[in-house]
């Protein structure tokens, strides 16, 4: 039986997203999962997999159209059978004409639920066979822009066996920098089409500050026993297993936040949301931007397995597969510019959520100990918090419960 | 090289081995005035005489226990189960004693048995005598179990286990009496203990051993029309199991079936892929697949008793998965 597939919901916010490239062509056979176009939403550039298999009949747009969700894009037919498509498109669009407006698109969805878990293999975990990415790291070869020709997709060793036959002749280098803006034709303004995720950004954050009355208050963390602790648990560790400073703040967060509910909370007209679940959202950086990846209940996870999800997702979201999963579901949120010599800095909340913490970066510094001028180490953090849901007093009170955890950071583990 | 049939070489092996060493004896159901369930022991008892190849009462219990005991007093018993399926009635003897006495006394005694018992389905003797259970008493520390699947291990390896100081599990396969092989002339043995290349392929590892070895060889010649080249090792030895062999051709193929033809769950391919990843993890290039038995009690209907036994057909199918 032929089947449409539709411009998939991917976020509870999604209302459109952008077809930018077909995967599958017209008459190619496509398994039940398998990718059959990349759609750009608001954040990010998304794989959409097919709920069925068959044959591609029919794009039904073209490349680089704006869709609403739910909007049908593909016709999917089986083996050997010929369908009217013009009437087939017309009678689908009729049968879903009454509910689309009155019903949340993802209820309607035509894949049964038993067939979600049946998916092969989870979209954006990067599919290679052990053997593929061992010869990768060798030659020193991206995994991320290879397709693989294996079962699901994996790439396999023949996969980099065609690489390197093509790739002959360049050795792999360190990227060459681009060249200096030095020699930039001077005068001249550039126009750039702003990207979805710029213009998302935008919209976003200027939702936040126009619509949230928010204040900030900044906490000088004492850092030393955290910095001592870190370097102790990374000596002789790979650096793939490595902790981060951020790491420490995630989990002391987390911990702070479950006795702090207000600021694991959004608001929607009179009514606070106090979350259930603890996902510790994370600004990272990515080409033309941020995206948030969050990790979930991070209240309940130890140290070591929030670093490795963390340099997971990071990964995956900087080599653009970005899994929905990563980047949503977040109750409050870290902005750390720790990295950069940031002395100190405010974040504009990521609504709906209550609350963002600004981390600045650790720096040894003058300070007085019982009378007695000494070097330490000191962080400073900022919390900018919505004044619709919280205080100041509680917003300060929540600073001090995570001075507990980052001053005794022993209770992180 | 002469070309002779599974019983032949074992037959030949017996004979050997009793002509070599005085020491050397058959008891089973059936060996001397029948010749053998299988025939493998005809005219041995006219040439040995009744002290050397005695029949013994149905009961595998006391088969296995006497001659425990007689290995115990320095001579060397083959004892012959009918089926391996009978192997479960003398499963205390097997496993509690030939299995660990040298073991628990300290290694004051030695224990040369050869227990000779043939498996395996496809003839239509229903679930209870259809049985492979090899892996059963691979499991066991103490115990060798070899599993010979050509007409030259056969003998070499009947002729190893007569003379190893050790308990040894000799399993045959009743469905391969009649298949041929080129074995040397004159006299010779084959290491307990060591998987053997049968076949060289650059493609893919095919591990196996038994009656599944030939299985793999069809499967194999039929797969070289269309270009892929299988290699077959068979491991010829369940305990003590030679990886080496299996491991040096996973690194060069990178891909691997295993065919075996008792059931899959803790079976040998289970053990064998397990090694694989442990062994050569960063030389895997696609997941390991398994060719077993179905999971049900072997049928006795022929076409479901068929259905349900791994086929040539099994083996070329796990190929094409495993290379895709």
């Amino acid at each position: 039986m032929a089947n449409t597939v539709e411009m998939p919901k991917l976020g509870f916010d999604m209302a459109e997203g952008k077809l930018v490239k077909w995967v599958k062509g017209e008459n190619e056979n496509i398994e039940k999962g398998e990718v059959l176009a990349e759609i750009e939403t608001d954040k990010a550039t998304v794989e959409v997999e097919s709920p069925f298999g068959g044959i591609v009949a029919k794009h039904l747009v073209e490349e680089n159209t704006v869709l609403p969700v739910g909007s049908p894009i593909a016709v999917i037919t089986i083996e050997g059978e010929v369908i009217n498509l013009e009437e087939f498109i017309k009678k689908e669009a009729a049968a879903k004409e009454a509910p689309i407006e009155s019903t949340e698109p993802q209820a309607k969805t035509e894949v049964p639920k038993k067939e979600i878990s049946e998916k092969p293999l989870t979209p954006g975990i990067l599919r290679a066979s052990p053997l593929a990415k061992r010869i990768a790291q060798e030659k020193g070869i991206n995994l991320a822009t290879i397709s693989g020709s294996g079962p699901g997709e994996r790439i396999v060793k023949r996969d980099l066996e065609k690489v390197q036959a093509s790739e002959e002749k360049p050795v792999p280098q360190p990227v060459a920098k681009p060249e200096s803006s030095a020699h930039r034709a001077g005068g001249k303004d550039e126009v750039i089409e702003a990207s979805r995720l710029r213009i998302a950004i935008g919209k976003r954050m200027l939702e936040s500050h126009q619509s949230i009355p928010y204040f900030t208050l900044t906490h000088n963390y004492n850092a030393e026993a955290l910095i001592n602790l870190r370097k102790e648990m990374n000596e002789g560790m790979a650096d793939e297993v490595k902790i981060s400073v951020n790491d420490f703040f995630i989990r002391a967060a987390a911990l702070a936040l479950v006795h702090f509910p207000n600021l694991n909370a959004s608001i929607t007209g009179n009514q606070i949301i106090r979350h259930g679940d603890i996902n510790i959202g994370v600004a990272v950086s990515v080409e033309n931007g941020l995206l948030t990846i969050v990790v979930k209940n991070a209240d309940q996870k130890s140290l070591s397995r929030v670093s490795m999800e963390m340099k997971e997702m990071t990964t995956a979201v900087r080599d653009g597969k970005v899994r929905n999963d990563d980047i949503e579901g977040s109750t409050f949120t870290i902005s750390n510019l720790g990295m950069f010599e940031v002395e100190e800095f405010t974040a504009i909340i990521n609504p709906p959520e209550a609350a963002i913490l600004a981390i600045s970066s650790a720096i040894q510094v003058p300070v007085v100990n019982n009378g007695i001028l000494m070097v330490g180490w000191r962080v400073k953090a900022t919390l900018s918090a919505d004044h619709r849901i919280t205080d100041g007093v509680e917003a300060a009170r929540f600073m001090q419960q995570l001075a507990l955890y980052l001053e005794q950071p022993w209770r992180l583990l | 090289m002469a070309i002779i049939t599974m019983r032949e070489a074992i037959s030949q092996a017996l004979w050997e081995e009793m002509e070599r060493d005085p020491k050397v004896f058959i008891l089973g159901e059936e060996v001397g005035v029948w010749g053998g369930t299988y025939a493998v022991t005809k005219g041995f008892l006219d040439h040995f005489g009744p002290e050397r190849v005695r029949d013994a009462p149905i009961s595998e219990a006391a088969i296995i226990g006497a001659a425990i005991g007689s290995a115990l007093n320095g001579l060397r018993p083959v004892a012959e189960l009918m089926t391996i399926n009978f192997a479960f009635v003398a499963m205390d003897h097997i496993v509690n004693e030939a299995a660990k006495l040298h073991y628990m006394f300290n290694g004051q005694f030695h224990l040369p048995l050869v227990i000779r018992a043939p498996g395996g389905g496809g003839r239509q003797l229903a679930a209870t005598h259809s049985q492979t259970p090899d892996v059963i008493f691979a499991h066991f520390p103490g115990l060798k179990v070899v599993a010979p699947g050509t007409p030259e291990d056969a003998k070499g390896l009947l002729k190893s286990a007569i003379r190893s100081e050790d308990p040894v599990l000799y399993i045959e396969n009743a469905t391969i009496y009649q298949q041929r092989g080129e074995v040397p002339e004159g006299e010779y043995t084959t290491p307990i203990g060591k998987s053997k290349v049968q076949r060289e392929g650059k493609d893919v590892t095919l591990v196996t051993y038994s009656k599944m070895v030939s299985y793999s060889m069809q499967a194999a010649a039929q797969l070289e029309k269309e270009g892929i080249e299988v290699e077959i090792v068979d491991l010829r030895t369940l305990r003590p199991l030679d990886m080496g062999p299996v491991i040096e051709s996973f690194k060069k193929t990178n891909r691997a079936v295993i065919a075996e033809e008792g059931w899959k769950t803790f079976g040998v391919g289970a053990e064998i892929a397990a090694r694989i990843y442990e062994e050569a993890f960063d030389y895997v290039d696609a997941p390991v697949r398994r060719v077993a038995q179905k999971e049900a009690p072997l049928p006795y209907n022929r076409r479901l008793e068929q259905l349900a036994l791994p086929q040539v057909e099994d083996i070329i199918n796990a190929v094409r998965e495993v290379l895709k």
